[in-house]
């Protein structure tokens, strides 16, 4: 207890990537002890894609048409829903207002939640999609380009949807808001991810889409962390 | 130019400025826009091709334009706000949205008219201008709806200008990714660009200037009432208010 | 190393009100900052401000004679932040919170042992915070402080859930940390007598 205070600024401080690390670590942690929070999307995907059928009715030509469709509407939905938690309980529990005043970058904070989101909500429905998808008709060649457009757009959604959460996070209506926000902005995803699936199943070349895809999904990585941690930093005033 | 730049962004100063320069933008404009409906309805020839439902592009084709250009007055004038930390160009963000919402639907609701003759249908999905339009609607609303939902008007200002900023990004993206969109599902006549002749374009030309000049005239007219009701406890609005013949 | 962290003329509105107008502060290592105020005075909003959460109206804060703002890393590198909520996660255990902790700011070379013994929480190590009462989560906050090895302390009204003994131990851990040239800004609504120098500031 008598040691002296010897800090010179920032020469102990962990560097760039630790934050990052730190809070993807973290949240992982965070979900492992509550796994309901990861299963609920899940769930809700898995439902939204039994209503269809029910809605419009069994005959294999429609489900095979309309599958791609369906399950991407139902991926982006199931996304949505648990984004709305993404900054919620760190806003409460004035974790926020910690990430605030550390020394650690805050778009590199943010990437770490946003990375660990999509860890526990974009990569599960890509690996449950295929079950679903099989039961929609999808021919298997068709179901790998489907995995892998899911992979692409859900990093862009949930990347795309941290800066609504950031902005909503803290408001009364906030759910309602952050849907109302993000859909319009997530549309193009949703456009290229299930035409290209379309496209896959038709025997047509997709691979426009796959690389519009690839390319959002580099360039959110690249723009949405500050767009977040700007709002973030506006949101907890 | 600098200081010239300062002192309007000074909001009794840009008031005074507003107050003289707003009914000159509507009355020219009224002018314009009364002369090109004329032009438009009477003496432009009839279009062989689509008859007299052309002519609602003397309307429609003004919105739509004004629909984008008020978003992007929106996103400037917030990335101004929170760069340079000039209050009255939040206000000329928060006057803008409703308007620009209104346009967008203007050009919905024309487009949707002029679909009818066209395509024998209300609303055609395949046509990508008309999908662009709706989400930019829904953009506007977004924006208002955060706007409306934040009940301090610093930190309003400030999260609206983000989503605006991060919108106008989408918006060129949700162009591109519509139009791809529309040209793997090309099943309807898509309208195509056809050659206008000059009789047809100049009344155009007239109704783009007289809807700007409105639309001018409406924002000024918006930002001044922004302006009152965000500056109502200084000093400068209660003198004026206070004072023989003030607020008018 | 001594260091310094001042204020000038710091205006803050929030919404209607003016919560405070020019006011001005300066404080040295081995010193203390007390804001004083009723409840809802905005000496939270002062504290915020300070510490770079809450943008100003008018006004700046120096670390070390610069603006805040242009040394952002090292300022926040500088400081540990304590407040009512204490930001840590209930859902983890003691030992997990302050491990994601000690990856985002220096951490001192203390025996983490020794300091869990003096606050009186090393048998609640392996619980998970969610089970623990206000004043034990409270000293949970206070050991991750006292493990991180800066020179500023904030603390925004920092007795609230604690006993008395609770309370003594706070004013001890302050005077001992500004005794070791350490400096520490507080928000408090209650009277606080601790044996460092102090600098008070009245907010109406």
């Amino acid at each position: 207890m008598n040691q002296t205070i010897s800090n010179e600024g920032q020469r102990d401080i962990p560097g760039m990537f630790a934050g990052l690390a730190a809070t993807t670590k973290r949240d992982l942690l965070l979900a492992w002890k509550r796994p309901g929070d990861v299963l609920n999307p899940l769930f809700f995907f898995a439902m939204v894609c039994t209503l269809f059928p029910l809605a419009v009715g069994p005959s294999a030509e429609q489900l095979e048409f309309s599958g791609p469709g369906v399950l991407w509407v139902a991926a982006l939905l199931a996304t949505l829903l648990s984004l709305n938690a993404l900054f919620i309980s760190d806003f409460e529990d004035g974790s926020l207002d910690q990430f605030l005043v550390s020394p650690q970058p805050l778009p590199m904070l943010v990437l770490g939640k946003t990375l660990a989101h999509w860890l526990t909500s974009g990569l599960p429905l890509v690996f449950v999609s295929p079950i679903l998808a099989i039961t929609y008709r999808m021919p298997l060649s068709v179901v790998g380009v489907m995995m892998l457009t899911l992979a692409l757009g859900t990093i862009s959604l949930s990347l795309l949807g941290s800066i609504g959460a950031a902005l909503t996070v803290g408001l009364h209506r906030g759910t309602a808001l952050l849907s109302l926000l993000i859909l319009p902005l997530a549309m193009p995803i949703m456009i290229l991810g299930a035409n290209a699936v379309s496209l896959a199943a038709t025997n047509d070349i997709y691979s426009t889409g796959i690389w519009a895809l690839g390319a959002y999904a580099i360039a959110s990585l690249s723009l949405a962390p500050y767009a977040t941690a700007a709002a973030l930093r506006i949101s907890n005033e | 130019m600098w200081k010239w730049f300062h002192q309007l962004a000074s909001p009794p100063h840009f008031y005074r400025i507003s107050l003289i320069l707003a009914p000159w933008l509507g009355i020219s404009g009224l002018i314009l826009v009364a002369y090109g409906t004329w032009q438009g309805l009477f003496v432009v020839p009839m279009d062989y091709q689509q008859g007299d439902a052309f002519r609602i592009i003397y309307v429609h084709v003004p919105s739509a334009y004004l629909s984008m250009m008020a978003y992007m007055i929106m996103a400037t004038s917030g990335a101004i706000g929170l760069i340079w930390r000039i209050k009255l160009s939040h206000a000329v963000a928060a006057a803008a949205a409703p308007i620009g919402a209104g346009f967008t639907f203007l050009a919905l609701c024309t487009g949707s008219i002029w679909g009818r003759p066209m395509w024998g249908t209300w609303w055609e999905w395949g046509d990508p201008r008309m999908m662009s339009e709706l989400i930019l609607l829904f953009l506007y609303f977004g924006y208002m709806a955060l706007r409306s939902s934040i009940d301090d008007t610093t930190k309003a200002d400030k999260a609206s200008a983000v989503l605006a900023l991060v919108g106008i990004v989408n918006v060129v993206i949700v162009h591109f990714s519509v139009e791809w969109w529309s040209s793997l599902h090309q099943g309807q006549t898509v309208f195509k660009k056809g050659t206008m002749d000059a009789d047809m374009r100049i009344p155009l030309f007239i109704m783009l200037i007289g809807f700007t000049l409105l639309f001018g005239s409406m924002l000024l007219r918006r930002i001044r009432t922004e302006v009152l009701y965000r500056e109502r406890r200084t000093r400068w609005v209660r003198e004026m208010i206070l004072s023989p013949g003030g607020g008018a | 190393m001594t260091h310094k962290l001042s204020g000038d003329n710091l205006t803050l509105i929030r919404g209607e009100r003016c919560l405070f107008q020019e006011l001005s502060f300066a404080l040295e290592s081995g010193s203390l900052l007390i804001l004083e105020g009723r409840n809802g005075c905005g000496k939270t909003s002062l504290i915020r401000a300070i510490a770079g959460m809450l943008s100003l109206e008018e006004g700046t804060v120096y670390w070390d004679d610069v603006p805040v703002e242009r040394v952002r890393q090292t300022f926040h590198g500088s400081l540990v932040w304590l407040a009512h909520r204490t930001g840590l996660k209930g859902d983890l255990t003691l030992v997990e919170n302050l491990g994601f902790e000690r990856l985002l700011r220096a951490h001192s070379s203390q025996d983490p042992e020794e300091v869990y013994e003096r606050l009186g929480i090393s048998r609640l190590k392996k619980l998970v915070l969610r089970s623990l009462s206000a004043g034990q989560q409270r000293r949970v906050a206070l050991a991750r402080m006292l493990l991180s090895n800066v020179p500023l302390w904030f603390m925004d009204e920092p007795f609230t859930n604690l006993d008395r003994e609770g309370r003594v131990l706070v004013m001890e851990l302050v005077e001992e940390h500004c005794s070791r040239g350490g400096m520490c800004v507080m928000a408090a609504h209650q009277d606080v007598e601790i044996n460092v120098p102090t600098t008070r500031v009245k907010i109406q």
